[in-house]
């Protein structure tokens, strides 16, 4: 098996990391970096637990071969917060209940902050869809769509 | 939703979760994603037939692949553990397959490597053999006993409800529970009319997603589990059993589970870490993925065959029940689904004349256990069909029919027990305002029609069990609470801590609830069952009472008088000097129970409270594909007070999105043992399109008199009604009836067809 060593930006620092050809970037970022709001679940892209930003552009950390990281920008769950605030969106899934196990969680806030980014006023709709491959098996659909609106309303220029 | 706020300010309060900043943020930690230093990852191999003997194991393949440690099988795992055979109610479950297997996908062999993807591609090297048995996967054909999936059943007797189960051979059923009243077949012969009509339900899983995951580092002197387990005291009375070890040098700890809705219950993948963890020296992790979740546990299908007899004047005089559970290869807690869930077969009902028999069965199918509701969904599903047909059939309101017959407080059910604090009838009533029951209804036009159904639900809590609470006050007056209920997501450590600072005067925020660790958190029997906010909510009041009491004993002793507000770190600061000193409450509960009499079932206290829930469905049918729409899901329960609303909501909610799942499209695809479908891609959840466009949830004034602060248990209740409200709904709008689920388009559009005398050509 091939190891190599990749450079890439995590969380705005720049690192670097030993992969192997099979090794996923979910698993880099547990293994390597202690990073572990990224998480395995179906293990097939359908859920959405392991979602992390590569480059701008949300990806399944469980498909997305951990080389193909090489010379990109990587920004997980565990980069929006401080230790003292938290990203609007963050609160407003606490201010919802958007949650129940937290399984799920990290991957609905960086799905629901690119929504934001692109669509700054989501109707019900658009949220079901931009939202639609995540899944939460606690079910906190409903609380989670409240949430989104939630966010925007608070995101929103004054 | 809300509750009343007690004098306290923190029960009746919507306090967001305690670890809510921990899971916004990705910090919250769950066993599948831990490490251990030194770890090795497990991976099985697993069985290819649904029954055979095992004639071979050949490991040599996998033993030469390059990076594993090593590879082990049943025969090794006796040389460290002698007997290892597991189970809450029977010890039939190997720890891997020895002699024989009993499903596709029991575990027969284990890879151990320090990278996952060399044991899993090593696993796949092993090359098992066996002489194929005949095997039985429909639980009424196990009942016929042609088939014998165990040679032997093991009565584990470890659980205070099961002591009553025996030893037995050459049968396939490890519970059957009886419960008489009246004389059904007197009642049957007096009746007007005879009704009966046989329920199905298929093999569905929870699903929760972290799967499974145990990681043992076992030493000498004692050995530590990390785990994903819904009952860490269970867990160590079982791994110290299987050890012959006092409980003292077994360690459970449970970080946050990625929820368990009754899958991570009892023992999983426990013992297996710990064997191969003394087989090879080393930590060891078994995470499964998530397809071996559906070769784990999954939830019971059922069958059920339902008669009612009903005088002249519509009222339901006898009703005899007989029910088949499916349990899979191995009991896991099928005899208590088996048991708890036929207290209440016939019902939120007041009938004279009761039969019910109940059976667990063993299969050769992955394994069954308890999943949100300990059966009664499948109950529920029946009963509430029946009595809509029932009501149909008589030309009677189904609302009024049911609201004729219903059990009411101060009644006897059908176990004898009085019934108390279940707000049945309340539960109902607000169902049907919220419907505008007795309004005329838009029934759609065209091809798209309208209906609209109800049902409604009992459940008697498990019993008896145990939960104990420790309470420790520090010398700067801050919290902290011991406790084992595991927070799943349904917030209990959140609760927990309201009921704790209600009785201390403290914002519950600022207390801090332990992390789960057997060696440091006093017994709990397990988060199941809806038992949790009743028992424990019970011990850890009398626990914060006890150190109440201790502080203003010390409140005393330094010389301050009643009634002072002094801080109580200025409490400590004056008797020890300095800031020092504990103050520790405990408390201990267990309920008053009376067990049921063997053959009739009968006893006075059947359950330290009721549970009580139902639901009401609008719903539109596109008669040309089958398709139903959900256009409003109501939810109502009676939850007593409620600790925390909101929490409260969102389990309601959530628990009823996930039955809509079980009820409209979820289904564990099987072939001649296999299951075909082990995959999220090839087995459909309910997502964020599939919430009903409108979603109401209720809790009704209601409270448990002998509950803590008013409350019970809320987990499990918006399961109970969903399935039979939409297939009752399905019937207002189209005149079919359906009688198995789940309730898909294809049945939905073949039972159209058949309904409209054109079935389709391939049945």
């Amino acid at each position: 098996m091939v190891t190599r060593t990749i450079s890439f930006t995590l969380n705005g620092r720049a690192v670097n990391a030993e992969v192997q050809s099979h090794h996923n970037l979910v698993e880099m970022l547990q293994s390597q970096f202690a990073l572990t709001g990224a998480r395995e679940s179906c293990g097939q892209g359908l859920c959405g637990c392991c979602t992390v930003m590569v480059d701008g552009l949300a990806v399944s950390g469980c498909l997305f071969l951990a080389m193909r990281a090489d010379g990109t920008e990587v920004t997980t769950v565990e980069n929006l917060a401080t230790p003292k605030t938290l990203d609007p969106v963050q609160q407003a899934f606490i201010d919802c209940g958007a949650f129940q196990c937290g399984y799920c969680t990290s991957g609905f806030i960086l799905m629901a902050k690119s929504l934001l980014a692109e669509n700054p006023d989501p109707n019900d709709d658009e949220i079901k869809d931009y939202l639609a491959g995540n899944l939460c098996r606690c079910a906190a659909y409903p609380e989670i769509i409240d949430a989104v609106k939630t966010a925007a309303r608070n995101t929103k220029p004054a | 939703m809300s509750g009343t706020v007690l004098t306290g300010g923190q029960v009746g309060r919507s306090l967001p979760r305690l670890e809510a900043r921990a899971k916004v943020t990705g910090a919250a930690e769950y066993t599948h994603t831990m490490r251990v230093p030194g770890m090795l990852y497990a991976k099985m191999a697993r069985s290819t037939v649904p029954h055979g003997r095992i004639k071979s194991i050949d490991v040599s393949a996998a033993k030469a692949v390059p990076g594993v440690y090593g590879v082990y099988t049943g025969e090794d795992i006796k040389t460290v553990i002698p007997d290892p055979y597991y189970g809450p109610a029977f010890h039939d479950q190997p720890i891997l397959a020895l002699g024989k297997v009993h499903y596709i996908g029991e575990p027969v062999a284990a890879v151990l490597a320090a990278d996952p993807h060399v044991a899993e591609h090593a696993a796949a090297q092993i090359v098992a053999e066996y002489e194929e048995l005949p095997a039985v996967f429909d639980e009424v054909e196990a009942a016929e006993d042609k088939v014998l999936v165990h040679d032997e059943l093991k009565p584990a007797t470890t659980f205070a409800d099961l002591k009553h189960l025996k030893g037995r051979k050459d049968t396939n059923c490890a519970l059957d529970f009886r419960l008489r009243r009246g004389d059904v077949e007197k009642g049957f012969a007096q009746a007007a009319h005879i009704f009966e009509h046989t329920f199905k339900t298929q093999k569905v899983l929870h699903l929760a997603f972290e799967p499974h995951a145990s990681i043992a580092d076992y030493k000498d002197d004692g050995v530590t589990i990390y785990s994903s387990a819904q009952g860490p005291s269970f867990v160590r009375t079982e791994i110290a059993r299987l050890l012959g070890w006092p409980e003292n040098r077994v360690r459970i700890k449970v970080p946050f589970l990625g929820s368990g809705y009754g899958g991570k219950l009892y023992i999983k993948m426990e013992a297996l870490a710990l064997a191969l963890s003394m087989l090879s020296r080393r930590p060891v992790k078994v995470a499964l993925t998530m397809e071996e979740v559906f070769f784990t546990i999954t939830k019971h299908p059922s069958t059920f065959k339902i008669k009612s007899g009903i005088d002249k004047d519509g009222r339901v005089i006898a009703r005899k029940c007989e029910i088949w559970w499916n349990g899979g290869a191995f009991a896991d807690i099928g005899p208590r689904v088996t048991q708890k869930s036929g207290f209440t077969a016939s019902g939120p009902y007041d009938i004279e004349n009761v039969s019910i028999d109940s059976y667990a069965l063993y299969t050769n199918l992955p394994p069954a256990g308890a999943l949100r509701g300990f059966g009664i969904p499948q109950l529920v599903w029946a009963y509430e069909s029946h009595t809509d047909m029932i009501a149909r059939a008589l030309k009677r309101d189904p609302l009024d029919f049911r609201k004729q017959n219903l059990l009411r407080e101060g009644r006897p059910h059908a176990t004898g027990t009085i019934l108390k604090d279940a707000a049945i009838e309340k539960v109902l009533d607000t169902i049907a305002a919220r419907l505008d029951w007795k309004k005329p209804f838009e029934r759609g036009t065209g091809t798209v029609k309208r209906g609209r159904g109800l049902a409604v639900a009992l459940k008697a809590v498990i019993s008896p069990t145990t939960s104990v609470a420790i309470v420790n006050v520090g010398g700067d007056g801050s919290c902290t609470l011991y406790c084992g209920t595991i927070d799943m997501g349904q917030g209990s450590d959140t609760a927990m801590a309201q009921m704790v600072g209600e009785v201390l005067n403290m914002p519950a925020e600022t207390i801090r609830v332990v992390p789960r660790d057997t060696d440091v958190v006093p017994y709990d029997m397990g988060t199941l069952g809806s038992r949790s906010l009743f028992h424990m909510g019970h011990a850890v009041r009398l626990a914060a009472e006890e150190a109440k009491a201790k502080i203003a004993e010390l409140r005393r002793e330094v010389g301050e008088p009643d009634g002072s507000n002094a801080p109580l770190a200025d409490l400590f600061q004056k008797k020890y000097g300095m800031q020092a000193g504990n103050i520790v409450g405990t408390g201990t509960y267990k309920p008053d129970y009376i067990p049921p009499e063997a053959g009739t079932g009968q006893t006075t206290n059947a359950t330290p409270f009721w549970m009580t829930a139902g639901a009401g469905v609008e719903i539109e049918v596109d008669t040309e594909t089958g398709h139903v729409r959900i256009l409003r899901l109501i939810n109502v329960a009676d939850v007593g007070n409620p600790i925390n609303p909101r929490i409260v909501e969102t389990q309601l909610s959530g628990a009823s999105l996930m039955q809509l799942g079980f009820t409209m499209f979820e289904k564990m695809h099987i072939d001649n043992g296999q299951v075909t479908n082990a995959s999220f891609a090839d087995y459909k959840i309910p997502g964020i399109h599939d919430v009903p466009a409108i979603m109401e949830n209720e809790a009704v004034e209601a409270y448990q008199s002998n509950g803590p602060f008013g409350g019970k248990g809320v987990g499990e209740l918006a399961t109970f009604g969903v399935s039979p409200a939409i297939a009752n709904a399905i019937e207002d709008a189209v005149g079919v009836r359906l009688m198995e689920l789940p309730l898909t388009p294809e049945v939905v559009f073949r039972a159209i067809r058949a309904h409209n005398n054109m079935p389709l050509g391939d049945e």
